[in-house]
């Protein structure tokens, strides 16, 4: 490699998304001129096959040492292109990721020229950075063939019968003490009206005849370290007791629990209870009233919880057609705000529910229905415009499934995000559905939405496919980003030992009385605290340089642009 | 998904254009800043995004040459406490950012032209709002003193000097 790197540029129109809110051209115009820049090319779409050919013909035929693309995120991104590079023989890490849309035209829509001129910045940027960057090695780590999956309910278990039958050993770990979760809890399943409890209880079965599952119930995760391939956890059980073991990939499949409507519609648990509680009811045919009432949407579309839970209007059929099915006279009214039975399966289920005589009446959010003491649903019916007193035996509160209390504990330990509601948030929605960032660890079930069971079921087999990758394979490579130590300055204080939380750096005695750090590749996660905190300059967080992250300051600050800028 | 809107952006206007430095750690704030763009939340075109793997990484002296060449504000963005992807990372953010405060006042900077923030990566409303919230307030500030002296000496930096090369191709 020569000592003037040769740079390519690819600036990708993503369609219209980056081309329609700024000027492509502009920005192609300006990384022609920034040093080191010897190609530039505008793509329609840069990840697309022919997009990735001319990335490939231009390193061939260009000579291109550095690659440099201007497009979307390199989270979701960057290991296509970088796969590109390594195709032709470049070092992967000689690959500086652009983000100017998620990050620029998506986000200035009504200032193209300012989003023009701050796209040539992080262009400029993205070069400087280039123009430092070093070739590195990757290591290659060999994969434990074994997951762990948190959670013993449905979800849980099906992922770990997935995973086991295609021969891989499986440790699942349920808090309670026994298997099943929250379905144990329900009557009957829509839009079929089988009996849950069978179904549940099969699998319980089928999971405790398989020799690869390992249950672990009244147990829950104490600690996880390592990296995908290689996870070391220690599981607590009752009595402090513990276990610890190695696995590969890790599966979180927590699920949820359902909203206690404590102080909403007079809610005591006998008069007023939840749909769950009439679950139990109907299981044991203890429902004995004949005017039933059921109001949608307690507790959730609310300022406090926004969201829609998905799953309650189709419960609410389902059970106002089994009270129906077992006392036909009874009078079933369901209070809702919007009834939500998409598909062909649930739009049809909800005419069943109308054809069974269950009146569906809608009221206002502004003006809920109140229970009043007089045993009467007051209700101002939206369609009607009149307002009704309901006279009612039971009143039954749809309340949203929410996320368990302690969801941000078993986050931390995993290092995984959840949203602002405890629910576990994936990569990314529609690319990587159940996938965390952190490799090796996905998530499925209602731990991370409410969804129907034959939705979290089709997750359960997405994520055991998912982990399967990894497990399936004799080794993954672990990122080339990690410190490096020059030697020659260290003087051993061993402040990177200290900062690090991985054990990565550890002190080695090179003479009597004298030490310097040396930097474990694989513990190393590449965060570069080592670096920051070194005082003499001896560790190097790769890819992340002094020297890179400087240069990248200066080139969003240059002067060059201000003359051209909108003042 | 939070249902916050961001306020309309402020720069379309004549007035100051602040030049903003934002580090952001790639496990949250940058996912955040991703989220903001994928809900096409609007916020000035003032910021320039720095990744970086953890905020722990920023040093005081990336801090400090941002602000000595002329930046008008520096923004420092992480998980939040007990996020962090590596545990105590950004507990080193806030010593790092400590610190430059301090040597910031010594050399007659204004502390709140630099901040620390934290933003998950299902923020992206939090994300906008902060781009917006930050950039009012360097506007209300002004320049940075450093950024006029440089511009009256003449001695704010220049770019690498142009310098021979091939012509790239471009495709329309």
């Amino acid at each position: 490699m020569s000592d003037e790197p040769r740079i390519g540029v690819f600036l990708c129109h993503c369609g219209s998304n980056i081309a329609g809110h700024l000027d492509v051209g502009a920005v192609a115009e300006h990384a022609q001129h920034l040093p080191g820049v010897v190609f530039v090319q505008e793509n329609m779409y840069t990840c697309s096959d022919s997009g990735l050919s001319e990335i490939k013909a231009a390193i061939i035929d260009q000579r291109l040492d550095r690659v440099v693309v201007a497009a979307c995120t390199p989270r979701t991104h960057e290991p296509l292109f970088r796969e590109t590079c390594r195709e032709t023989g470049l070092n992967p890490y000689l690959f500086e990721f652009v983000n100017v849309r998620d990050q620029c035209s998506w986000v200035h829509m009504r200032e193209p020229d300012l989003a023009t001129e701050k796209a040539k910045d992080l262009v400029s940027m993205g070069v400087a950075k280039a123009r430092l960057l070093q070739p590195l090695e990757e290591q290659e780590v060999p994969v434990e063939p074994s997951a762990l999956v948190v959670g013993g309910g449905m979800i849980g278990m099906t992922a770990a019968l997935n995973l086991a039958r295609r021969g891989f050993e499986v440790k699942l770990v349920e808090r309670e003490s026994s298997l099943g979760g929250l379905l144990l809890k329900l009557d009957k399943l829509y839009p079929t009206q089988d009996d849950g409890l069978p179904l549940v209880q099969q699998r319980i079965d089928e999971v405790e005849n398989e020799p690869r599952i390992e249950v672990f119930t009244d147990s829950v995760l104490h600690t996880v370290k390592g990296f995908v391939g290689n996870y070391e956890v220690v599981v607590r059980h009752e009595e402090e007791r513990q276990s610890s073991f190695i696995v590969g990939t890790i599966i979180v499949a927590t699920g949820a629990r359902v909203l206690e409507p404590t102080g909403l519609y007079g809610y005591d648990g006998k008069r007023v209870i939840t749909q769950l509680e009439l679950e139990e009811r109907l299981r044991k045919n203890t429902v004995d009233a004949d005017r039933v009432v059921m109001i949608q949407c307690v507790g959730a579309r609310s300022a406090e919880r926004p969201y829609c839970s998905r799953i309650c209007c189709t419960t609410a059929i389902k059970n106002a057609l089994e009270i129906k099915h077992h006392r036909p006279e009874a009078e079933v009214y369901i209070l809702y705000r919007d009834t939500e039975t998409q598909g062909t399966r649930y739009e049809a289920y909800y005419t069943q529910a109308r054809e069974a005589g269950i009146q569906f009446i809608r009221y206002n959010p502004e003006d809920p229905p109140e229970v009043t003491k007089q045993q009467r649903v007051v209700v101002y019916d939206e369609l009607l415009g009149a307002k009704l007193g309901i006279p009612h035996d039971l009143v039954v509160l749809s309340t949203p499934l929410i996320a368990h209390e302690d969801s941000h504990e078993l986050a931390q330990l995993l290092k995984v995000p959840i949203d602002e509601h405890g629910f576990f948030l994936e990569a990314h929605v529609k690319l990587r559905p159940l996938d965390f960032a952190t490799d090796g660890v996905y998530v499925a079930g209602t731990a991370r939405w409410p969804a129907h069971l034959e939705e979290t079921i089709t997750q359960a087999y997405g994520a055991a496919a998912r982990a399967a990758t990894v497990l399936s394979k004799d080794h993954v490579t672990s990122s080339g980003v990690v410190a490096q130590v020059n030697e020659a300055l260290c003087r051993g204080c061993g402040r990177c030992v200290d900062v690090c939380e991985f054990g990565a750096p550890s002190l080695t005695e090179t003479r009597p009385g004298m030490s310097v750090a040396r930097v474990n590749p694989v513990m190393c996660k590449g965060c570069g605290a080592c670096a920051s905190v070194c005082p003499t300059g001896a560790m190097t967080a790769m890819h992340f340089t002094d020297q890179q992250v400087t240069a990248m300051v200066r080139a969003a600050l240059a002067v060059e642009a201000d003359t051209e800028r909108a003042q | 998904m939070s249902t916050e809107q961001p306020e309309q952006p402020t720069t379309a206007g004549d007035g100051f254009q602040p030049r903003i430095v934002v580090f952001a750690c790639n496990w949250c704030s940058y996912a955040g800043a991703d989220l903001a763009g994928v809900s096409r939340l609007q916020y000035p075109a003032t910021t320039r995004v720095i990744r970086v793997m953890c905020s722990g990484r920023v040093t005081v002296g990336f801090l400090l040459e941002a602000f000595r060449l002329g930046a008008d504000g520096v923004l420092v963005t992480g998980c939040h406490p007990g996020d962090c992807h590596y545990i105590t990372g950004n507990q080193n953010a806030v010593a790092t950012v400590d610190r430059t405060v301090q040597l910031l006042q010594l050399l007659g900077i204004e502390a709140e032209r630099l901040r620390l923030e934290w933003i998950s990566a299902a923020e992206g409303a939090r994300f906008a709002r902060i781009m917006t919230e930050f950039t009012d307030q360097i506007q209300g500030l002004g320049p940075s003193p450093l950024g006029d002296t440089h511009r009256q000496a003449g001695t704010r930096p220049q770019p690498a000097a142009e310098e021979t090369k091939q012509s790239g191709a471009r495709a329309a």
